[in-house]
């Protein structure tokens, strides 16, 4: 059956066109060839995501070499989620930021941009479907290299010092994550996820293992911007080319954690006595800090794309604390907060790549004004900004309904924690107001008075994804199908 | 015409009206023939869900599952028929008033007015006919949506600041309270369900049932018990039509009715009974009845001045329905009726006033009745249905509040009534007896007579519903007898 090889397919496909797009010149030929594939991977992960809601994991041996030997591609209804996340917000930020990358990057570079896009979205898609420790290395390679160069695009100079941090802290990162499988690789004799688990088991020398779990969770608490190690995001988020923040807000974070969550669920919980309080104490005050640090820092930033970057720091502080409680609601939480996040932030960054298509700066002074100028793309920031925000009829609601139920069933901590979520909800209604109303209720400056509304076809994609955001908060099936299928997954292992 | 299609009718017929004053935007006068028609044809849509109810059946419509066991359902019982009669019915002759005052006033974006209005009336209508607390709250966030770019309206820097804080409060108090009360509720009853007893009895013990009810009510911040009343005041920014529909019956009412709903059809009014810090609510409604109309008498500006009253009146709806006795939860119901007649009819004649002669200060107010007699003898009537004198509105629900208080023993909530009453009548007879009885001290800047005919005529239409409702409240209270035992 072709459908069973989907599983390379959605990796190669991106990882195949990259080349091309870099040998293609003129006008907009790589742009197209990004988003074909771009859109083909998506196709793909569309259908791998129906397929795994019905049955609880597609394995892949690469080359025909089974598993644990040869590499295996293995996807389940949690590595369908995020591929969907990933393949989904590199399409519409494709499609929909043609005209904005189309500014923010010379001409003579676009064919390389463009393989490097494809490449990072080929890397991102790898450490998903990949079933292969040191696979996965390979790929985070991939995804994160390639994630530099997109960023540093735009020749934003201060895009260079935010590149550079971000490299030096991407590398800790992720050379803590390869010394740590190096020591489990020394102690069980296998790079293969599902064998190493079962391996741990027949480990009589502990220590090395738990200096592994060690490793690996900070690496990739590192890479995935969990507060304190988040100093590398703002600026990241801030000077990169505006659709390339789109599209790695979206899903790149995200990726560190389904990552993380994989191994100390799954890999470490079942197989180290007590690990599951040690993950859920070592992560729960982070969540919590980061969830409302960040969200007061967004409350006194004035540049839009700092803010929402601190905004996004404290959303990940949310898919953190839903894990940290280990119960499938919290799971359950956490993981479709992972793409109702995406869905939210990546709606916004769009938008705000549309404003920057008419103005030069991005503080709120600047686009004072700037909603009676440009109403549609600032309605589809609104209406992504509300499922933030978590206004009931957006897929925000839904998280946070999860994570509040969640908090609830967790005992006497339970409330307190119910008290962060919402009194950060309030915060997000702050520093969300404080847009609305530079956009709508100032007198616009001389830029934004003369900004006129971006082409209909760009506001057509601007506005699936945000009636995204509605259709995924009244019709939350698939989504949580797959979280509750992931949550259920990871904690199977905690018997 | 069935049950669920009248249900239908009522939620869409309001959107679609936006959607057509919208692209009706450039033909002012077309543009409020929509309006209109647009609200005749909502108000004949509920009302015709009326004898159905009054029957004893409760037509339902599901729209869509959200989450497994959780469904946007509509249902309607006699409580959120009588709320969704009331307020489309008043929306139509509020839409009569709306096109004397923004015309009169020269108001600009009256297109973005009129389309969040009719939005806000579908918000309403949403929480009227909810048929669970799920659907109630998804409703209830809309309305806070869509009425903020009406009190913020003027768009002047003391209008953003108005409106800031409206939507933080009513933000903050719905995420901050009302959702953990809601998850809370659905975490251990397992439903969300308006059911007739309650769902909570035997889910959770009594101490959690009474900080669970302190969620309830403080979280509900558009019923404005003190202290989440300030948004009311802040609200007055608006222009006066925003302020007499949605500020006096629509938003304040939606609050009032959600917490009666929770009242009966969560907690249960038997279950209640034995929560012990239910008692405490009683007396946090007391304070507020009486400490926001000593704030109101000391107040000089009348839109305010109203807004303080609205406060009071809103927590005597709390206090009556917290009485827990059958003939109170009447009294409360029947107050939402009176209190909307009553009131609206104040913030008519108050904006009528403001368009015919600028004023807004009630020491401005001498002689006023004499150039404006049609104007100042409605608001004579409003005002004696706040006081509950006969024969207005505002003495049947107090007639329903007393007996109740006398069936619970309840004499604290008598003595609120009493006192209440005189305080009533101490800020609003001097506003009548200057304007009937004083003399203008200087004449005005323009000579100025009544205000534009559409305004008076909606200002009297409503004062007589004020007188009518003493006469007439038959069958609003057979219909509301429904709430109490199921059936009539």
């Amino acid at each position: 059956m072709w459908t069973a090889q989907l599983p390379a397919f959605v990796i190669a496909v991106p990882l195949a066109a990259a080349p091309v797009a870099a040998l293609l010149r003129g006008a907009s030929w790589s742009w197209a060839c990004a988003a074909l594939a771009s859109a083909a991977s998506f196709a793909i992960a569309m259908l791998l995501a129906l397929a795994a809601t019905e049955v609880p994991a597609i394995s892949y041996a690469v080359g025909s070499w089974p598993p644990p030997f040869g590499i295996e591609l293995r996807i389940t209804g949690f590595s369908a989620l995020l591929l969907l996340i990933i393949t989904g917000a590199s399409t519409i930020a494709l499609i929909g930021g043609k005209a904005s990358l189309d500014s923010d990057i010379a001409p003579a570079r676009r064919h390389y941009f463009y393989a490097a896009w494809l490449l990072a979205v080929g890397g991102l898609v790898g450490i998903v479907a990949s079933g292969d420790a040191f696979n996965i290395f390979v790929f985070m390679e991939v995804s994160s290299l390639a994630t530099y160069i997109l960023i540093a695009a735009g020749g934003n100079p201060r895009a260079l010092p935010a590149v550079f941090k971000y490299l030096v802290m991407g590398t800790i990162g992720a050379t803590f994550y390869l010394i740590g499988i190096g020591l489990i690789y020394l102690m069980t004799g296998t790079l293969n996820l599902v064998d190493m688990e079962t391996r741990i088991h027949d480990v009589t020398d502990l220590k090395p293992i738990y200096a592994a779990v060690g490793f690996v969770t900070l690496g990739l608490v590192l890479k995935a911007g969990v507060f304190p190690l988040h100093v590398w995001l703002p600026n990241a988020y801030a000077w990169s080319p505006h659709v390339v923040t789109a599209f790695i807000a979206a899903c790149s974070t995200k990726v560190s954690l389904y990552v993380l969550l994989r191994f100390d669920f799954m890999v470490f919980q079942g197989s180290l006595g007590g690990h599951d309080l040690q993950f859920a104490g070592f992560l729960m005050p982070l969540a919590v800090l980061g969830i409302l640090v960040a969200s007061a820092v967004a409350m006194t930033e004035s540049h839009l794309k700092r803010m929402l970057a601190y905004s996004s720091i404290a959303q990940i502080g949310y898919i953190v604390l839903g894990a940290s409680l280990m119960s499938v609601s919290g799971l359950t939480a956490g993981i479709i907060h992972m793409f109702n996040h995406a869905l939210a932030k990546g709606t916004m960054f769009l938008a705000i790549a549309f404003i920057a298509t008419r103005l030069t700066a991005l503080r709120l002074d600047d686009i004072a004004g700037i909603g009676r100028r440009m109403p549609w793309t600032l309605g589809a920031f609104l209406v992504a900004a509300m499922s933030l925000i978590g206004i009931p009829g957006t897929a925000g609601f839904i998280s946070k309904w999860y994570l509040v139920l969640a908090a609830l069933e967790s005992g006497a901590v339970g409330a307190l924690l119910v008290a962060v979520v919402l009194v950060s909800s309030l915060m997000a209604v702050y520093y969300i107001w404080r847009v609305v109303e530079a956009a709508w209720s100032s007198a616009p400056g001389a830029e934004a008075a003369g900004a006129r509304e971006v082409p209909l076809p760009m506001l057509a994609v601007l506005w699936t994804a945000a009636l995204a955001n509605i259709w995924f908060g009244l019709q939350p099936g698939l989504p949580l199908a797959l979280s509750r299928s992931a949550a259920t997954y990871l904690l199977g292992q905690l018997q | 015409m069935t049950g669920a299609t009248l249900i239908q009718l009522a939620l869409a017929l309001p959107l679609a009206g936006a959607a057509f004053i919208a692209l009706a935007r450039s033909r002012p006068n077309l543009r409020e023939a929509v309006s209109l028609a647009t609200a005749t044809a909502l108000c004949i849509a509920v009302w015709s869900l009326l004898p159905e109810v009054m029957a004893g059946a409760r037509p339902s419509y599901e729209l869509m599952t959200l989450l497994p066991g959780l469904a946007i359902r509509f249902t309607v019982e006699p409580l959120g028929a009588m709320f969704a009669a009331l307020a489309s019915l008043l929306w139509i002759v509020n839409t009569i008033y709306s096109i004397g005052y923004m015309r009169g006033n020269r108001e600009h974006h009256q297109t973005r007015f009129y389309i969040f209005f009719a939005v806000s009336i579908a918000a309403t209508m949403g929480i009227a006919l909810a048929g669970n607390l799920l659907t109630l709250f998804i409703f209830y966030e809309m309305l806070t949506l869509s009425t903020y770019p009406l009190v913020a309206h003027k768009g002047d820097p003391q209008a953003r600041r108005g409106a800031r804080t409206y939507l933080f409060i009513l933000l903050g108090t719905s995420i901050g309270l009302l959702l953990p009360a809601m998850v809370w509720t659905y975490a251990v009853a397992g439903t969300l369900e308006f059911t007739p007893g309650g769902v909570l009895e035997g889910n959770i013990g009594d101490g959690l049932a009474a900080v669970l009810l302190l969620l309830y009510v403080l979280g509900i911040g558009k019923a404005a018990v003190m202290p989440v009343h300030r948004w009311l005041p802040a609200a007055m920014v608006a222009p006066t039509p925003v302020s007499a529909l949605l500020h006096a019956v629509a938003v304040v009412k939606a609050g009032v009715f959600t917490v009666t709903k929770v009242v009966i059809y969560i907690f249960g009014l038997d279950f209640l009974a034995h929560v012990p810090a239910e008692k405490l609510l009683v007396y946090l409604a007391g304070f507020t009845v009486l400490a926001a109309s000593l704030v109101a008498l000391r107040q000089t500006d009348l839109k305010r001045l109203l807004a303080y009253s609205t406060v009071s009146q809103l927590s005597f709806v709390v206090l009556a329905a917290l009485v827990l006795a059958p003939l109170s939860e009447i009294g409360a119901a029947i107050h939402i009726v009176a209190h909307a007649f009553g009131k609206i009819t104040l913030f008519f004649a108050a904006g009528a006033i403001y368009v015919a002669s600028r004023k807004t200060d009630v020491r401005q107010f001498a002689g006023i009745g004499r150039r404006m007699p049609w104007t100042m003898i409605a608001f004579t009537i409003g005002a004696i249905s706040m006081i509950g004198v006969p024969p207005t509105a505002g003495f049947v629900s107090k007639w329903y509040i007393i007996a109740g208080a006398f069936q619970a023993d309840n004499y604290f909530v008598l003595a609120v009534l009493a006192v209440s009453t005189g305080l009533n009548a101490a800020y609003f007879l001097p506003i009548v007896f200057r304007a009937f009885f004083q003399d203008e001290d200087q004449a005005p800047p323009r000579e100025h007579g009544e205000a534009p005919w559409p305004m008076v005529a909606a200002l009297t239409t409503t004062a007589v519903f004020t007188l009518l409702f003493f006469v007439f409240n038959g069958p609003v209270v057979d219909l509301e007898l429904g709430i109490l035992g199921g059936g009539p």
